[in-house]
């Protein structure tokens, strides 16, 4: 019974990324979406934040969110796997919930 | 007959900053008519919208926290707030609004409407429902 979650935005705007990874159950997915694609970027304030509250989930990230914001797909933490949107749509689909952190 | 889900609307902002928090208890009102089986959440700064004593007048904003005491009639019997998130800001269920429902199944009986839940039961509820809708 896993839930997809989305954040679209930045960890440094808001806690809502937080908020999402404090009530995340195992097993569950995290896309990390638009301005939320920074919070899947190494060498940050956010970094270890992010890797420690994300261990038990799987996380992902936009590519073209990535891509459109200039981060280099290098700068983007170990771990933290790129989808498109058909791969997002497939996601959507296939888990039992939707949950978007607004 | 229909199949009947469970839908949860998510609270996350305080109310007057945002035009969310008022849309939330919109979307509300009219998902009620549907017969489903509804509950909100309210955590984080979504807190706030329960307040007891919130007067808009001088803002010149329209006060919609009465319509949570409304929300009974409507078979909206499951207020959900986060105790970490009361804790963090300062609250106690002393400051929020006295939020009842009549059950009819139980002679009319007056039963609180607020239920509060850790932030692990919080995420519980968000795993237990149908559909999640966030404002």
């Amino acid at each position: 019974m896993a839930t997809l979650h989305t954040v679209n935005k930045s960890p440094f705007q808001n806690q809502t990324l937080i908020s999402c990874l404090g009530h995340v159950k195992d097993g569950d997915s995290v896309l990390l979406m638009e301005d939320g694609v920074y919070g899947a970027m190494t060498g940050n304030a956010m970094s270890e934040v992010v890797a420690g509250m994300g261990a038990n989930v799987k996380l992902f990230v936009l590519g073209a969110d990535v891509s459109a914001r200039g981060i280099d797909a290098g700068r983007v933490a170990e771990g933290i796997t790129s989808v498109n949107y058909e791969e997002f749509v497939g996601m959507a689909a296939s888990c039992d919930r939707v949950q978007n952190w607004l | 007959m229909s199949i009947v889900k469970k839908f949860l609307y998510v609270n996350r902002k305080a109310p007057y900053g945002t035009i969310y928090a008022q849309e939330a208890l919109e979307v509300v009102l009219i998902g009620a008519a549907f017969d489903q089986d509804v509950s909100m959440a309210f955590l984080d700064d979504g807190v706030f919208q329960l307040t007891k004593g919130q007067d808009t007048k001088e803002a010149g904003l329209k006060n919609f926290s009465p319509t949570f005491r409304a929300l009974g009639d409507y078979e909206v019997t499951k207020l959900y707030v986060e105790q970490e998130s009361l804790d963090e800001r300062g609250l106690t269920l002393d400051d929020l609004q006295d939020i009842q429902w009549e059950d009819e199944d139980d002679d009319y009986a007056e039963k609180p409407s607020i239920i509060v839940v850790s932030r692990a039961g919080m995420a519980d509820v968000m795993a237990d429902q149908d559909v999640v809708l966030s404002f």
